[in-house]
């Protein structure tokens, strides 16, 4: 299976002033059909902008950027822009819903401004809320959802039709734990669907939901988690105390 | 942690055999703590010298031997129940003496002993959530277990994060800072002699 996300030595660097900011230096990264990689830093660490290049919002200084196995830097400007619409999904911390319409109509509102006609996207949108467990959510307004239920329609936006990718901004900033719980157990319902998922945070708790751990720091990544066995070797490690 | 009160609390819901006591204790705590049958026997016979349950008194000592609680032994778990734990008076913390030590130590790169428990800390955490992500919403026991033990480690993970943007923020203000001996801390060893 082709990997969903490729960073190969990526630096980004922006000016400010005449001072130089290096945002990301030499960053790699590879993330796998059906897994989750959390990206923890501190505020100012880089990994915002690493999201928004890996998500083809913001393009690299240097370093080439794959997704799907495509690079992003031998595509068009439309391509990028198709590519950002069907293969990359996006989940924020304010959950960006559009409040005039229902939970449906803002889960099929990518495909059918990718071209898909109104009724393909609905049922594409039903289907997607119900496999989520969201089917009886469908036609209330964003208004009519509590928080952690606008992120999980949220969710449900970022991984309706064919996506790939899902590019999560510190997803349960705004919500208590149980709630953030909730939609951390929803993306990873996503993965094991076979998309791919970059969750950036600086919430240990919210990072531990990840299959892998990539620590990033002054826009350098300085370590990453190694599978330390399942749960089961925990409750050895229990049990032996 | 109490094994005695644990035990107390079984008790307190009517007549149990030792065995039983043993399963249910594991039961209920998500089968974290796992108990041997020794210190459960060990345990009912000291509650039962202090006059906390009582047994019944012709059968024979075995996985047949029935135990109950008594008033004194309710009065006691009642009072468990709101006592707080030690919690007040800091431990002294391994990890903290370790990043002390790391601070004062010449040639040591605080920030990457720093990053080494961090990772170490989430590796844990990540094993942690998996349980909790296999037993689903239906172990009520273990994902209260699970999530007490997170945000302990959680909170050692924040206090590891605090470190670091204090050693960087000190390492800005004045570049000696984080090696030079630390005038305050001579001054208050002083007092303790």
């Amino acid at each position: 299976m082709t990997t969903v996300l490729e960073l190969r030595a990526v630096s980004k660097t922006y000016l400010d002033g005449a001072d130089e900011v290096h945002a990301l230096r030499e960053v790699d990264l590879a993330v796998e059909p059906g897994e989750m990689v959390a990206v923890m830093g501190p505020s100012g660490s880089g990994k915002s902008t690493l999201l928004t290049i890996a998500g083809a919002l913001e393009t690299p200084t240097a370093g080439e950027v794959l997704v799907a196995g495509r690079p992003l830097s031998s595509m068009s400007r439309d391509d990028r822009a198709r590519l950002r619409r069907r293969v990359i999904g996006y989940v924020f911390q304010d959950f960006n819903l559009l409040p005039g319409l229902s939970a449906a109509e803002n889960v099929a509102l990518p495909l059918e401004l990718d071209g898909v006609p109104a009724g393909k996207a609905r049922t594409a949108a039903l289907r997607t809320l119900e496999e989520l467990g969201l089917a009886d959510r469908a036609s209330r307004f964003p208004d009519q959802l509590s928080g952690g239920e606008r992120q999980r329609v949220a969710i449900a936006r970022a991984v309706v039709g064919d996506r790939r990718l899902v590019l999560a901004d510190e997803p349960t900033g705004a919500l208590d734990s149980v709630n953030g719980e909730a939609v951390m157990r929803l993306i990873l319902t996503a993965c094991k669907g076979g998309v791919g998922a970059v969750v950036v945070t600086h919430d240990a708790q919210l990072a531990s939901w990840a299959d892998r751990v990539v620590f990033i720091r002054d826009g350098r990544v300085v370590d990453r988690t190694t599978p330390r066995g399942g749960p089961d070797s925990l409750l050895a490690e229990e049990a032996a105390r | 942690m109490s094994v005695r009160h644990a035990l107390l609390a079984l008790l307190s819901e009517g007549p149990k055999y030792g065995l039983q006591l043993r399963e249910e204790f594991e039961a209920r705590t998500g089968e974290v703590w796992p108990l041997n049958v020794g210190q459960v026997y060990t345990t009912l016979q000291r509650l039962e010298r202090d006059g906390l349950v009582e047994s019944d008194d012709d059968a024979d000592p075995g996985p047949q031997k029935g135990f109950r609680i008594t008033a004194d032994g309710a009065e006691e778990l009642a009072g468990w129940l709101r006592t707080p734990p030690d919690l007040a008076s800091p431990p002294r913390d391994e990890l903290v003496i370790k990043i002390l030590v790391a601070v004062r130590l010449p040639g040591v790169d605080v920030q990457e002993v720093i990053q080494s428990h961090r990772r170490y800390l989430v590796e844990v955490m990540q094993q942690w959530t998996r349980l909790k992500e296999d037993a689903g919403d239906l172990d009520l026991g273990l994902a209260l277990v699970v999530d007490a033990e997170l945000y302990r480690l959680d909170s050692v993970v924040r206090w590891l994060d605090t470190a670091d943007g204090r050693l960087k923020r000190a390492a800005l203000e004045s570049p000696a800072a984080t090696t030079a001996p630390g005038p305050r801390i001579r001054r208050r060893a002083g007092v303790r002699r």
